[in-house]
C-alpha cells in the first residue's frame, strides 16, 4: 500500500512515467535497428577503406585487424595519376550534371502530362511507358546501333551534308535519347514523377487555374515547386545512374575521358601493365581505392542534394 | 480569338477542360518520339529475330533474315536445356522478394523520416546502396571478389561469421518456440530465410527507401494536424493518413522492385549470352520476349489489384 504511493504521488504521474519509459524503450530499439542495418550496409564499404589504405607490410601481416599498423595513402596517389582523376572527374561531372538537367525537365513533363490530362490513348500509352522500363536494355542495343552509327532523322542531314553522320564516339547519341525522354531509366523517371503529380491535391491547379495562369506555367511555378521530393529524388537517381552507367557508354562508344566508371574497370589491368603490379591482393587495394575516389563526389552531391530534400518537405507542407 | 478557332475546326463546341487536355499530348511529345523512335523499332525488330533465323554478314556489319516460324519457340520450350527451369526460378525470385523489400523499406523510411540527431549522416549510408548497386563498381567488386585469396577484406568476413557463429545461441530452440506458437512452417522457413539474406535485402532495397522517405515528406502536414486535434493515435494515423497516402509509391516500389530483380536475374543473363557469346540472335530474342512478357504480366495484375485500391486526387 505504501511503496506505489511512495513511488508515484498520483495516477497521473504513473502514467507520465510509464509513458517515458516507453519512449525510452522504442527508441533504443530504433537506435539499435538503425545502428545494425547501417553496419550491414556500411561493411564492405569499411573493408574496402581499410583495405586501400593498408601498407602493403600490412596486408601480409596476420595479426592485423580493421585498424592498420601503418596506414599510407600511396595507393591513392597512385590511382590518381593513372586514372588523371581531376580532370576526369570533372568532364564526366558536367556531362553526368547536364544530362541529368535534361532528363529532369523532359521527365517531369511526360509525367505531368501522363498524371493530369486525360487524351486518347492515355491508358495504351502509359502501358508503353512500363513496357520501357521492363525491356531489358540488351535488346535495343542492335537498332540503337545502327541508328546512331548511320545518323540520318527523316533524311534531314543527309540533305544538308550530303551523307549521314557518325556519331559513334561522341556524347551525341546519349544527350539526344535523354532528351527524347529514353535515356538511362528515363521510364522509371516518368514513372516516378506521374505517381507524385497525381498525389498532389488538384486544388492547387485549379486555383492557378482561376487566377488565369496558363498550364505551361502552371507546371513551371506550382506543380514543380510543389513535388519537390519527387524532383530531388528523380535528381539524385539520375545523377548516380547516369554517373555509374557504364552499358550506354559503352554501347556509344562514349571516351574514357568523359566517363570515369568505365575507367574503374580496366583500372587493374592499368596498374598491372604500367606499374608491373602483378600481385592480385595488392592491385585489389588500387582498385577498392579507385572505387572510394568514385563513390566520393557521388556522396558529396547527394549529402548536398539531401540538405534541399527536407526543405522541400517543408514548403510542401505549408502549401498542402 | 483561339477558342472561336477552335469552335469552327472541330464544329462542335469543345469544353474548358477538353481544349486543356489536348495540351497534354504536348507534354508527352518528346518521349513519344522518342519511343518510336527507339523503342518502337526495337520491339519490331526483336519480334522479327524472334520468328527467324540470323545470320551475320562479314562486310558492313550487316545480318540476313530468314524466316522459320515458330521454330524458336518450339526449340527454346522443347528441346533447350534449361530456359524453363531458369525462366520460372527468376519468376518466383521476383515475386518472392517483393513484399519482404517493400515491408522492409517502408519500415526503414519511417525510421529515417523522423528527427533525429545525426539524421543527415544515417541517410546518407542508407543510400549507399543506390550507388554500390550500380553496373560499374559491382563490376568491378565482383571482378576483384574472384581474384581475392587472402587479404583483409576476407578476414573481416571471416571475423563475421565466426562471430555470428558464437552469438547464434542455438537458433533451432527459438524457430521451435515459434512452431510451437502455431505459426505455419513455410511462413516461418520464409521468415528465417529473409533473416538469413538480409544483407541481399538491405543492399536491393535503397532505392526503395529513398522513394518513400520522398513520399513520406510529401505528405501535406495539415492532415497530421487534424489527425492529432481529432485525437487520432500512433497507429490510427498511420493506417488512415500515412498509408494511403504512400499507396501510389507503393505501386512506383513494386515495379521498380520487380524490374530490378528482372534485370538482374538468370534469364536475362540468358537471353544475354545466348546473343553475344553464341550469336544465336533468333533464340535470344525468343527468350527476352518470352520473360519480358512475363514480367509485363505479373506487373499488370499485381499493379491492377492495388491501383483499385489507391486514393487520386483525379
Amino acid at each position: 500500500m505504501e511503496k506505489p504511493k511512495k513511488l508515484f504521488q498520483s495516477a497521473f504521474e504513473k502514467k507520465l512515467f510509464l509513458g517515458q519509459v516507453k519512449d525510452f524503450l522504442l527508441t533504443l530499439g530504433r537506435i539499435a535497428i538503425i545502428v545494425g542495418v547501417s553496419y550491414v550496409i556500411l561493411s564492405p564499404i569499411i573493408g574496402m577503406v581499410v583495405n586501400s589504405i593498408a601498407s602493403t607490410k600490412d596486408i601480409y601481416n596476420p595479426m592485423m585487424f580493421v585498424l592498420p599498423k601503418e596506414p599510407s595513402l600511396e595507393k591513392y596517389r597512385l590511382v590518381i595519376e593513372r586514372m588523371s582523376y581531376f580532370p576526369t572527374i570533372a568532364r564526366d561531372l558536367l556531362y553526368t550534371v547536364t544530362l541529368t538537367a535534361v532528363q529532369l525537365l523532359v521527365c517531369s513533363m511526360v509525367g505531368y502530362g501522363f498524371a493530369r490530362f486525360n487524351f486518347r490513348f492515355k491508358t495504351f500509352l502509359f502501358a508503353c511507358v512500363v513496357v520501357m522500363i521492363v525491356i531489358p536494355p540488351h535488346t535495343i542495343m542492335l537498332p540503337l546501333y545502327t541508328t546512331f552509327k548511320n545518323f540520318d532523322p527523316l533524311g534531314l542531314v543527309s540533305l544538308i551534308t550530303g551523307s549521314s553522320v557518325n556519331l559513334m564516339s561522341t556524347v551525341w547519341p546519349m544527350y539526344i535519347m535523354t532528351a527524347l525522354g529514353c535515356g538511362v531509366r528515363s521510364g522509371l523517371y516518368i514513372y516516378i514523377f506521374t505517381q507524385f503529380f497525381r498525389g498532389l491535391p488538384k486544388e492547387i491547379e485549379e486555383a492557378a487555374f482561376v487566377d488565369g495562369a496558363g498550364v505551361w506555367y502552371t507546371y513551371f511555378r506550382i506543380m514543380l515547386v510543389n513535388a519537390m521530393p519527387s524532383v530531388i529524388t528523380v535528381t539524385v537517381f539520375s545523377l548516380v545512374w547516369q554517373f555509374n552507367d557504364v552499358f550506354y557508354a559503352n554501347l556509344f562508344l562514349v571516351s574514357e575521358d568523359v566517363v570515369i566508371s568505365k575507367k574503374i574497370s580496366s583500372l587493374a589491368s592499368v596498374i598491372a601493365n604500367q606499374d608491373k603490379i602483378l600481385n592480385v591482393t595488392i592491385q585489389e587495394q588500387y582498385v577498392n581505392a579507385g572505387i572510394l575516389l568514385i563513390l566520393i563526389p557521388v556522396v558529396a552531391l547527394y549529402l548536398l542534394l539531401q540538405k534541399r530534400f527536407i526543405e522541400g518537405a517543408e514548403r510542401s507542407g505549408i502549401v498542402g | 480569338m483561339a477558342k472561336q478557332k477552335g469552335d469552327k475546326r472541330s464544329g462542335k463546341r469543345l469544353t474548358l477542360l477538353q481544349r486543356r487536355d489536348r495540351k497534354g499530348y504536348l507534354f508527352i511529345l518528346p518521349w513519344l518520339v522518342g519511343f518510336a523512335v527507339f523503342y518502337v523499332r526495337s520491339i519490331f525488330l526483336t519480334c522479327q529475330f524472334a520468328f527467324s533465323n540470323l545470320t551475320m554478314d562479314a562486310g558492313q556489319g550487316g545480318y540476313k533474315l530468314e524466316f522459320v516460324g515458330l521454330e524458336n519457340f518450339l526449340y527454346a520450350f522443347r528441346v533447350h536445356p534449361t530456359f524453363k527451369q531458369i525462366l520460372t526460378t527468376s519468376v518466383m525470385d521476383m515475386v518472392i522478394d517483393v513484399p519482404l523489400i517493400i515491408f522492409f523499406s517502408l519500415f526503414m523510411a519511417i525510421l529515417l523520416n523522423r528527427k533525429f540527431p545525426g539524421r543527415g549522416l544515417v541517410r546518407a549510408i542508407f543510400f549507399l546502396p543506390v550507388i554500390l548497386n550500380s553496373g560499374a563498381i559491382t563490376a568491378a567488386l565482383d571482378l576483384s571478389a574472384q581474384m581475392m585469396n587472402g587479404g583483409v577484406t576476407s578476414q573481416v568476413t571471416e571475423m563475421q561469421t565466426v562471430a555470428s557463429d558464437t552469438v547464434a545461441f542455438s537458433m533451432d530452440y527459438l524457430i521451435d518456440m515459434f512452431v510451437n506458437y502455431g505459426i505455419p512452417a513455410k511462413l516461418l522457413d520464409y521468415m528465417v530465410q529473409a533473416v538469413a539474406r538480409i544483407n541481399d535485402i538491405v543492399r536491393a532495397s535503397g532505392v526503395q527507401i529513398v522513394i518513400f522517405i520522398a513520399a513520406l515528406q510529401s505528405i501535406p502536414g495539415s492532415l497530421y494536424e487534424v489527425a492529432k486535434i481529432e485525437g487520432a493515435t500512433g497507429y490510427e494515423t498511420f493506417w488512415k493518413v500515412t498509408f494511403p497516402m504512400v499507396m501510389p509509391h507503393i505501386i512506383t516500389n513494386i515495379v521498380y522492385t520487380i524490374v530490378d530483380s528482372y534485370t538482374g536475374s538468370d534469364v536475362v543473363d540468358l537471353a544475354y549470352n545466348t546473343a553475344f557469346a553464341q550469336f544465336n540472335y533468333g533464340l535470344s530474342s525468343v527468350f527476352s520476349l518470352v520473360s519480358s512478357l512475363a514480367t509485363c504480366l505479373i506487373l499488370v495484375l499485381v499493379c491492377g489489384y492495388i491501383q483499385k485500391r489507391t486514393f487520386y486526387y483525379t
